[in-house]
Order: C-alpha cells, then sequence, then structure tokens
C-alpha cells in the first residue's frame, strides 16, 4: 500500500470538518496542535484565519456563527490555548451559538502528569459546554468529530469542544478504515429535532390567544436560530398582535414592522415594556426570560398567562411561572399555529400600543452616542450586520438602531463578554465577505482585544470601526453615579491610547470625529471597501435611559436625570 | 424541602459522574447522598442522587440533567413505589463484656458480623436509611470507632422502571 493511502490524525480533523461543510477556521497554532497545522500546510477547501490570542479566535468563530447561521470553528493549543478559549466559550453558552473548539492535547501518555501547557480542559469548560470530548483512540476520531459539529446545532444550538491529544494526531488510519468509521450513522446529524408538543398544546394556544384581549409576542434569540422570523411576521401580520424583542431577539421582525414595540427589559423601551406591563397574554418565542428582561420575576408581566415557546425543556419554569409551554422548534411551532387556522385580530390594542410611543428626536443628553447610532442606521445597506461590545453603547445600538433582518445583530447578550465586539465583527466579515459589517464599541471593551484589529489588514477586511470613545467605562461609570453616590471607582479612562494612531500602526485608516457633522464627511470611507477605525469622540456623563433598576419592575422605570 | 431521591442512567463513560455533581454545584445545591454503579447493560451507569430540595430545585436538577449529552433517563422516585436500600460497615468497640449484647442487637437489625478483632468488631447492616440510622443511634454507647455508609440506591416496585 502507498504512503497516500494513510490518513493522519491530524489529516482527519481537517477531512471531517470539510465533508461537514466547514470553509472557514480561525486559530492560533502551538505545540500540541503542530500536526493539524501541519495538515493545513497544503490541505484544500478550508481557509484559515490566524488570530493574535485564541479567545479573538473564539470569538470571531461566535460571530461567523451568529451572523451566518452555520457552526464557528475554532483551533486552539492545549494549556493556556485551550483556557484562552473559555471566556469565548461561555459567551457562545450564553447566547446558545453553535461553536465547535477543537484544542490539542498532551500526548496520552503524558495525561494527568502535570505535563508542559496540560490543562484539563474537559473538566474546565464542562459547565459552559453542551458536551466535550476527550478523544483517547483514533478509531473515535472521524465519528466523535462527525457528532460534535452536528451537535453544536442540535435542538439549543452551543458549544462543543473535542480535546485531541497530539499522539493521536499523530498516528494513522489507512483510508478504507477511515471511510468505514465515518459512514458510520451517527444520530444527530440530519434529523430534525422532534417536536414535543402535541396538537392539543397547539389548540390550547390558539384559544389562548383567541380569548386574550392583549396580547403581546416576545422574539427572542431562539427565532433566529429556528430560522422562523418569516413564520413570525406572518403570525403577527395575520392577527395584527404588537410584538416586542430581547436584545437577542432585535432584528426578527423589522424595527418598522406593524406593532412592534422595540427591545423589552432594564433598558427597554418604555413603551416596550408597558405593553407587556399591561398584556393579558404573553407569547414568547425562543427566549428564557434572563433576568436582565424580567427585573422582578414576581412582576414581570403581572396580569398576563404566559406561553413559552421554547427548545429547551429546562427552560420552562426556571424563571418566570409558565401557563402553557410549547417544547420544541420555533418555526414548527409558528408553522403549527398558523395551519390550526388561527383567525383573531387585535388591531385595536396594537394601536393603543403604538400610541405609546413617543418621539425620540428630542433626546437631549447624549446627543453624540446616539445620533452616531442613528446616522449609521440612516446610511448603511439594509443588509449591513451590526456588531456591538458590551456596555452603554452596546445598549444606545440595541435601542436606536433600525435592525432590518434576522442575524444581523450581533452582540454578547447573556453572557455581556467585554472585547468581543472587535473579533466577532472579524468573523462575521469572514462570513459575510459581501455584507457590510460595522463594529460599535466603546473605548473600554476596544482595548480588551485590540490585538485583533492587525487581522483586519492581514486578510483585508473591511470592517469599520467606531469606537463611542467618552474616555470611561461608562455602563460602570453610570450605576457608581445611580447606585453609588457618585463615587467613580477605577472607570475614568482619560488615559487612553490614541486610538488613531493605533489604527495606523496597523496598517488601517483611522479618523477621529468630534461630532454628527464631521462624521457625516467621510461617509464615503464608512461605505467603501477598505477597513477604517473611527474615533467617535462623545461625552463622558451620558447615561442610557430607561433603565429598570437590577431586580425592579416596570413601575420602577427611571426614565431620565 | 422534602427528602428526594432522583434516578439518573446514562453512558457508561468517563467523566459522567462529575458532570452530574457540576449540575448540583454550579447552582450552589447539597447532595445528601449519591451512588453510581455499572448497570445493566454494562455500557450504562445507574446513579441515584438524594437530598432535601424543594419542588422548583428538583424539576430544575431533572431537566438540566436531561439535557447531558450521555443522560439517558431521569426521574423523581415515588416513595411509596420503590425500594430503597444503603449498605453501612460500622466498626465497633467490642470488650469481652459487649460482645454478646451487640451480637444480640445485630441479630435483631438482620445485620452481620463480618470482622471479629480483639477489641473491635465490624458489622455490615443493609436497609432503608432510617433502619441505619436507629441501628447507629443504638450502638453508638459501645463507642463508634468508624461508619462507611454507601449512600442510597433506590428501584421502582413492579415491572416498570
Amino acid at each position: 500500500m502507498s504512503y497516500k493511502s494513510f490518513l493522519k490524525g491530524s489529516r482527519i480533523v481537517l477531512e471531517v470538518l470539510k465533508r461537514m461543510g466547514v470553509k472557514d477556521i480561525f486559530g492560533y497554532p502551538g505545540g500540541a496542535v503542530i500536526p493539524i497545522y501541519d495538515a493545513f500546510y497544503d490541505f484544500e477547501g478550508i481557509k484559515h484565519y490566524l488570530a493574535r490570542h485564541e479567545q479573538g479566535a473564539t470569538h470571531a468563530a461566535d460571530g461567523y456563527a451568529r451572523t451566518t447561521g452555520k457552526t464557528g470553528v475554532c483551533i486552539a493549543t492545549s494549556g493556556p490555548g485551550a483556557t484562552n478559549t473559555v471566556t469565548g466559550i461561555m459567551t457562545a453558552y450564553m447566547d446558545s451559538v453553535p461553536l465547535l473548539v477543537i484544542t490539542g492535547q498532551v500526548p496520552t501518555s503524558f495525561l494527568g502528569r502535570d505535563s508542559f501547557q496540560e490543562s484539563d480542559i474537559l473538566g474546565i469548560t464542562s459547565p459552559i459546554t453542551k458536551h466535550n470530548y476527550l478523544v483517547k483512540d483514533i478509531e473515535e476520531l472521524p465519528g466523535i468529530l462527525k457528532e460534535a459539529y452536528a451537535l453544536t446545532k442540535k435542538g439549543r444550538p452551543g458549544p462543543v469542544l473535542v480535546d485531541i491529544p497530539k499522539d493521536i494526531q499523530m498516528q494513522e488510519i489507512s483510508m478504507e478504515r477511515f471511510e468505514e468509521l465515518f459512514s458510520i450513522h451517527c444520530e444527530y446529524v440530519g434529523n430534525k429535532y422532534p417536536k414535543k408538543y402535541t396538537s392539543k398544546e397547539i389548540n390550547s394556544a390558539v384559544n389562548l390567544i383567541k380569548n386574550a384581549n392583549h396580547p403581546v409576542f416576545i422574539i427572542g434569540g431562539g427565532v433566529m436560530n429556528a430560522g422562523a422570523a418569516e413564520e413570525t411576521q406572518k403570525l403577527l401580520s395575520k392577527i395584527n398582535a404588537p410584538s416586542v424583542a430581547t436584545l437577542m431577539g432585535l432584528g426578527g421582525v423589522p424595527h418598522n414592522f406593524p406593532g412592534h414595540m422595540g427591545m423589552i427589559g432594564m433598558h427597554g423601551k418604555v413603551w416596550a415594556n408597558r405593553c407587556v406591563n399591561e398584556a393579558d397574554l404573553v407569547i414568547s418565542l425562543g427566549m428564557r426570560f434572563d433576568d436582565r428582561i424580567v427585573g422582578d420575576p414576581e412582576k414581570f408581566a403581572p396580569h398576563a398567562k404566559k406561553i413559552h415557546v421554547d427548545i429547551d425543556a429546562a427552560e420552562i419554569n426556571k424563571n418566570v411561572k409558565i401557563d402553557l409551554p410549547l417544547i420544541g422548534d420555533a418555526k414548527d411551532v409558528l408553522e403549527d399555529l398558523l395551519n390550526a387556522g388561527i383567525e383573531a385580530d387585535f388591531s385595536e390594542w396594537m394601536e393603543k400600543c403604538e400610541s405609546y410611543i413617543l418621539d425620540e428626536d428630542s433626546l437631549g443628553d447624549c446627543l453624540n452616542q446616539v445620533s452616531t447610532i442613528k446616522y449609521l442606521g440612516d446610511i448603511l445597506p439594509d443588509t449591513s450586520i451590526v456588531v456591538t461590545d458590551v456596555g452603554q453603547h452596546q445598549m444606545f445600538t440595541a435601542q436606536h438602531f433600525k435592525f432590518k433582518q434576522p442575524l444581523s445583530f450581533c452582540t454578547s447578550g447573556g453572557a455581556g463578554t467585554m472585547g468581543y465586539g472587535l473579533p466577532a465583527a472579524i468573523g462575521a466579515q469572514v462570513g459575510n465577505p459581501d455584507k457590510r459589517v460595522i463594529s460599535i464599541i466603546g473605548d473600554g471593551g476596544f482595548q480588551m482585544n485590540q490585538q485583533e484589529l492587525i487581522m483586519l489588514r492581514q486578510y483585508n477586511l473591511p470592517v469599520k470601526i467606531f469606537i463611542l470613545n467618552n474616555g470611561t467605562l461608562g455602563m460602570v461609570r453610570q450605576w457608581q453615579e445611580l447606585f453609588n453616590q457618585k463615587r467613580y471607582s477605577e472607570v475614568i479612562l482619560d488615559v487612553n491610547p490614541d486610538f488613531v494612531k493605533l489604527a495606523e500602526a496597523n496598517g488601517l485608516r483611522g479618523v477621529r470625529v468630534n461630532s454628527v457633522e464631521e462624521l457625516k464627511q467621510i461617509e464615503g470611507m464608512i461605505n467603501d471597501d477598505q477597513p477604517l477605525l473611527v474615533d467617535v469622540v462623545v461625552p463622558r456623563d451620558c447615561n442610557v435611559y430607561p433603565i429598570i433598576p437590577a431586580g425592579k419592575s416596570f413601575s420602577e422605570t427611571i426614565i431620565g436625570e | 424541602m422534602k427528602y428526594r431521591e432522583i434516578l439518573i442512567i446514562m453512558n457508561n463513560k468517563p467523566g459522567v459522574l462529575s458532570k452530574i455533581s457540576g449540575l448540583f454545584q454550579k447552582r450552589g445545591i447539597n447532595i445528601e447522598t449519591i451512588t453510581a454503579g455499572e448497570s445493566y447493560p454494562a455500557d450504562l451507569v445507574r446513579m441515584t442522587v438524594c437530598g432535601n430540595w424543594d419542588e422548583y430545585t428538583v424539576h430544575q436538577i431533572m431537566a438540566q440533567a436531561e439535557k447531558l449529552f450521555d443522560v439517558r433517563f431521569v426521574k423523581e422516585f415515588d416513595d411509596k413505589k420503590s425500594v430503597d436500600r444503603e449498605l453501612a460497615l460500622i466498626k465497633l468497640k467490642a470488650d469481652d463484656s459487649r460482645r454478646a449484647e451487640i451480637m444480640q442487637v445485630t441479630t435483631i437489625y438482620r445485620g452481620n458480623i463480618v470482622d471479629v478483632g480483639r477489641e473491635s468488631l465490624i458489622i455490615e447492616i443493609t436497609g432503608g436509611k432510617d433502619k441505619i440510622a436507629g441501628f447507629l443511634d443504638y450502638v453508638e454507647t459501645f463507642g463508634i470507632l468508624e461508619v462507611a455508609r454507601t449512600g442510597v440506591t433506590s428501584m421502582t416496585r413492579g415491572s416498570e422502571m
């Protein structure tokens, strides 16, 4: 038999991923993955993107997944490489993002000896992965990789980690044996997720909706994961019901969709929260009643019965008491509701909700933050993807950007991971080469993963970065102002790098603007096909309003100063 | 809060036990006892987890356990429809003057004396946790040197699992 008819474990990794449809991988080499990188050297069909830190690679794979709907893949070496992915894995876990993380591990004979660059990454990531594997036999490798990849998207999506010792990467099996192992049936590949509800429950839901006077639909991230935006809009139009969105649900229906009230929750629109507060029926689609949405669980939608559509049975009754659970894929549930011939018309209630909406153009203080975001919403193409970091700018974006399409908003919601915005935008741009990707970031979060700037140059990715630079960790500052007697502790960033020069040092264009007028002058650069960093100088003392203080209810909303 | 017993059946793979205990740890929930062993067929592990939990906690734990990849079956035992057993090894101080009495009590509790030393005895006793507690309570006056309890393992009566 000739040499070529044998496959090394490292080559199997790439071969299986290619067959599963993977085209792009983010990663960083290191001792325990040298065999995999050796396989990359002449492997065709998968492009590798070199991050500058494993956390960046993981967030990039996450951003890629959130904006394409495909599984994001990243590779890191053992030990510190693997632990550097942890924040990225947890970020994906909290927001149900399909992510496959492949880590190298010390050779099997060195396991458990505190060997150089050994870490128990299985133990470390157990609470933040759907599942993880340690491959101890090359015969298991094809099946595990296939299963792991499928598992990232099966049911509720999430991260899966495969830890591959270096000796397994270097062992060989014959091509025939590989084909045999690869062809073993995997129950997680391809099958649709089973419906765990019956037509009886669909009928109950139809009746609850028909008999309601003030129903409100809450659109969550599950609508995006299920690809159910179209069905959601169909149902809403059919019965003329108002809707609101969670942070993860933004884009599920367009911002100007009839009866759409925008985001709810701690920093949600007052009118959106008001509708939920007055509702007598809440139909939540793929959301989990997070504390940032609910505040005080006893007082959330206090008059409403609750229908909870979720693919994960463990979410039912976890945070809020549910009257009718529908456990299944949101798309299936919505189709079944539509097919059940649901007839109702809530136009009057919808108009009432819409009458709560106030003109926001009179917003005074935070003109620069908000007007920058609004301006971008006006000039960017409808298909644009907006990525944010975490903090005030994130909430301003959620409140004021005009989201038009599903998968167009990419933000760390559940985890609230600062440092996410830049690498995630890189991943989003790799996954969507034909779309405009913009990244709105605070000056604090930008500095957490600024090393990834160089990727924009290296791969010529035309991401447009807008640093809303207020010289402070704005959200913490806001809480210190409101809840800690203005004792501003360690939040003032009056010693910041020169972001324009930093862009230039990375071979990128950097521009500083001090007003929206100046921003308007660079519209050409915002819409061209080169990367751009804009340092938008904004006031330090702007707060995000409204805010419902943590654990409080709608009636305790703070509207402004 | 109520004393409850949960059955979890999962694939016989390394690390499954820590994944289950992790579910409890993550939520700051105490486990009273946990027993696990190879089951039938041998590629399954069967686990009984016991503790004092409220309704919400037990539902959360069961729902989260069901999500774990290697978990195959989860249920809460109905205490009226199940048998539970625990095994305890108890080492007692036993000089000549007390041996007869200890042996008598052991017989009443249907235990066995599995080791006889010059100054000590090891008693094996099986039963529900109340029976073992009752025995321990009684023999305390003799002087307990060591106690090893296995934790409770349970099974539903009748042909259903």
